[in-house]
């Protein structure tokens, strides 16, 4: 099936030699005019007829409304506008990225990656490049400009590893953003991200999973949690006048490992006796405006939430595990659907799952029998966007300490992996940032590369059984690709259903094994 | 021949400050809409301050991000900074409002530290420079701007280091401050003779048009990123620019929300 190599594991992370273009063929299919239209953008077909592959097309101007918007976004985004001008070419980003790591392509070189709007920004922009643009690297916006930015700038998972590294703290996942919405300005928007924002309009999450559907999905989690350990745990939706509305990825809602977490998360409300509910109509807590660098989408997306907790009357909003809708909800919740004068103001708002359970747990309200866990040894996969895009708890860097606190409170086998790829210099997992789809399968096998060899060896030297993760992207992506790299699916898991495991219920009584 | 010079000097330092201040202007009226810090991030005002003073003072991400291009760099720009604070004699009259400061930019070790600085400077942009050839990747992402703007500096601290060193580039360094202090004072002197010293000004021009239309606004961009220079607060504190404000207006009347407000239908 696969037309590539899946890349080779060495003992050490390996620095490759640049390539120019090995990369190029790859790009995510476009949105079709309809979704656009639907989001505010444009499209244009160049034909109608159903036997024939559809083909979409720049619209008509696009060269003049592609430099219209960067201008507009120059004049609204400070960050874009510094990064334009601040870079000097040092080079200390360029064996940063994971997808420059695992393709070798020159152009995934985050530096390089900048450059193929900053080369653009620079020619009708800057002084420099108007006049001189041969000598400072400017180019005209032509149609293979074009096809180099919807291909490359969908080959960035926006997971601000650079940005790290940077004197400058230039944030390439501003940079792609802005790319990204100018993109969808003249008739390339991507599919994956749209649609699924599309589906967040009309149906209410990312998978388009309906409210009756969902009604069913959580019965028949209640049922199934009953019959395996004979208490009944609720997992309540659309009450009104509870404690707590959870948000959490629609992804918790069916696939494996994710459903075992929103398991973990309904026992921990279960034993502490705290009234909580999920919501139709913020049936997602994912937030793919971000991915986009849509403002608007994603202020919209939000709204859903505040809408939510208000018809249900709940006093606390508390985030299940999402690593991007983490950063939407501590970093710009707030900002795009607050203040939240009407909720109880003794908590955080929002508050992070992690938080909520590490709290009960060290006021003891939680019964946790950690051999439970003792089949396994875990280490932890610091995402992205809760890494480096936010926080937890009262501390800087409390988004490394409180979800290995959760971890370690339930298993007695963890192990961190390298340090160069742990905390706020963690690896992505390969498929975020709106990549996680099967059209970029190929970058998303390549992309994963650091991060498996991370996991190799802390298998290899400390027998590392399973990691767990924080994110719905993560767990997606680890379960469909590091089977390349040799591991079963269900060595990926939850951070609550390792809470799920260890915790004793009153009345539990365990299956036979 | 001096007024030529001293013309070009006035021009390309008012080129300088008024490109660099409308830079400033721009970076200050852009608004930021988000907070985005890389975390973690500090959540006072003071632990920015620290946070940024770390990234100007010690270069501090990019000693992470890479030991070589670290050590070159921030030998470069201390060895700049040590050159700069020498050369403020030139233009401190002492009997002036900042002449408090002749006392300390007067004492032989900074002036020899700023005579030596020249060997800082050329061996930081050397290795950058090499770097630039040698490194694949760098070479890649390089223009040929790049390998100008070193050479132009490392031509700046060559004629730099001859005056100082070499005596028959040695030109009369008294002359010279009364020559800056005329231009300063609109009472035009004679610049000494020394070619060294002419190409050393006539660089120093060149530089001060070129920095504000190059990538050497990375002096104020580096003051101005938000994922450095904001607190990390987004929890605590609202945060909204004003061309978001008609964005609130409307947002409680997005379609689907007004839909989900309607009386449910029993199936």
């Amino acid at each position: 099936m696969a037309d590539y190599d899946v890349p080779e594991v060495k003992e050490y992370a390996v620095v490759p030699l640049p390539k120019d273009g090995v990369m190029n063929h790859l790009s995510p299919f476009v949105a079709k005019p309809e979704f656009q239209e639907a989001m505010g953008y444009v499209g244009k077909k160049v034909h109608d007829d159903p036997k024939k592959m559809p083909e979409y097309v720049l619209i008509d101007g696009w060269k003049e409304k592609a430099l219209d918007k960067m201008g507009d976004l120059l004049g609204r985004y400070r960050s874009l506008q510094v990064f334009m001008d601040s870079c000097v070419k040092c080079g200390a980003c360029t064996d940063k990225c994971h997808y420059f790591l695992g393709t070798q392509d020159a152009k995934n070189m985050p530096v390089a990656r900048q450059d193929l709007l900053r080369s653009v920004y620079r020619r009708y922009f800057t002084f420099a490049g108007k006049y001189f643009p041969k000598l400072v690297g400017a180019k005209d916006l032509t149609e293979d400009v074009v096809q180099d930015w919807y291909s490359y700038f969908h080959q960035c998972s926006e997971c601000r590893r650079c940005a790290v590294f940077c004197p400058y703290g230039i944030d390439t996942a501003e940079v792609t953003m802005a790319a990204r919405e100018i993109l969808a300005h003249i008739g390339r928007g991507q599919k994956y991200a749209n649609e699924i924002i599309g589906k967040v309009f009309t149906i209410g999450n990312n998978l388009g999973l309906p409210e009756k559907a969902l009604a069913n999905v959580l019965e028949g989690l209640e049922e199934d949690v009953e019959y395996d350990i004979e208490v009944e745990v609720k997992f309540p939706l659309d009450e009104k006048g509870k404690d707590i509305l959870l948000v959490t990825p629609s992804a918790d809602f069916f696939a494996e490992p994710h459903i075992d977490g929103l398991i973990g998360y309904a026992k921990v409300f279960h034993q502490t006796n705290t009234s909580w509910t999920l919501s139709s109509i913020a049936s997602e807590a994912g937030n793919f405006g971000l991915f986009i660098g849509s403002y608007e989408n994603m202020q919209r997306i939000s709204m859903r939430i505040r809408e939510a907790a208000l018809q249900l009357g709940v006093k606390r909003i508390v985030y299940g595990e999402c690593g991007h809708a983490w950063r939407v909800g501590y970093s710009f919740l707030n900002t795009l659907a607050g203040p939240f004068d009407f909720l109880d103001q003794n908590y955080p708002i929002p508050q992070h799952i992690c938080e909520f359970t590490l709290d009960k747990l060290e006021k003891g309200e939680l019964t946790i029998d950690k051999s439970r866990n003792d089949d396994k040894t875990v280490t932890f996969h610091d995402s992205c966007n809760v890494a480096r895009g936010s926080g937890m708890g009262t501390e800087p860097g409390g988004q490394f300490t409180i979800p290995r606190a959760v971890i370690k409170a339930v298993c007695n086998n963890y192990v961190d992996m390298e340090k160069d790829t742990i905390h706020d210099v963690t690896f992505c997992c390969g498929g975020g940032g709106g990549l996680l789809t099967d059209d970029l399968m190929e970058l998303r096998v390549k992309g994963i590369l650091p991060r498996a060899t991370a996991l190799i060896n802390a298998k290899e030297e400390h027998g590392v059984t399973h990691m767990a993760a924080i994110c719905a992207i993560c767990k997606s992506q680890f379960t469909k690709v590091l089977p390349y790299y040799g591991f079963a699916m269900d060595q990926i898991v939850s951070v609550h259903q390792l809470v799920s495991d260890a915790i004793v219920l009153e009345g539990q009584v365990d299956p036979e094994d | 021949m001096s007024t030529l010079i001293a013309m070009l000097l006035v021009l390309a330092t008012l080129f300088m400050l008024g490109g660099i201040a409308r830079k400033v202007r721009q970076y200050h009226a852009t608004p930021a809409p988000l907070k985005i810090p890389v975390t973690p991030a500090p959540k006072s005002t003071g632990g920015v301050v620290l946070r940024l003073a770390k990234e100007v003072v010690l270069f501090a991400a990019l000693f992470r991000a890479s030991k070589w291009t670290w050590l070159f760099g921030w030998l470069f720009h201390v060895s700049l900074a040590v050159a700069f604070i020498r050369h403020l004699r030139y233009i401190i009259d002492p009997d002036g409002p900042f002449g408090f400061m002749m006392p300390v930019i007067g004492l032989w070790i900074v002036q020899l530290a700023g005579q030596y600085a020249a060997f800082g400077m050329l061996i930081g942009l050397g290795g950058l420079l090499a770097r630039r050839f040698l490194v694949a990747r760098v070479r890649y992402i390089s223009a040929p701007s790049d390998y100008l703007m070193l050479l132009l500096i490392m031509a700046i601290a060559f004629s730099g280091f001859l005056m100082s060193f070499v005596p028959g580039f040695s030109v009369d360094i008294v002359a010279v401050k009364v020559f800056m202090l005329g231009i300063l004072t609109f009472n035009l002197q004679e610049l000494p003779e020394g070619t060294a010293l002419l190409a050393h000004l006539l660089l120093v021009a060149l530089l001060g048009f070129i920095l504000p239309i190059s990538k050497l606004l990375h002096i104020p961009g580096v003051f101005y990123a938000p994922t450095r220079n904001q607190v990390d607060n987004p929890r605590e504190k609202r945060h909204i620019v004003d061309w978001a404000k008609p964005l609130d207006e409307i947002r409680e009347d997005y379609p689907e929300l007004v839909a989900s407000r309607e009386p449910k239908k029993e199936a």
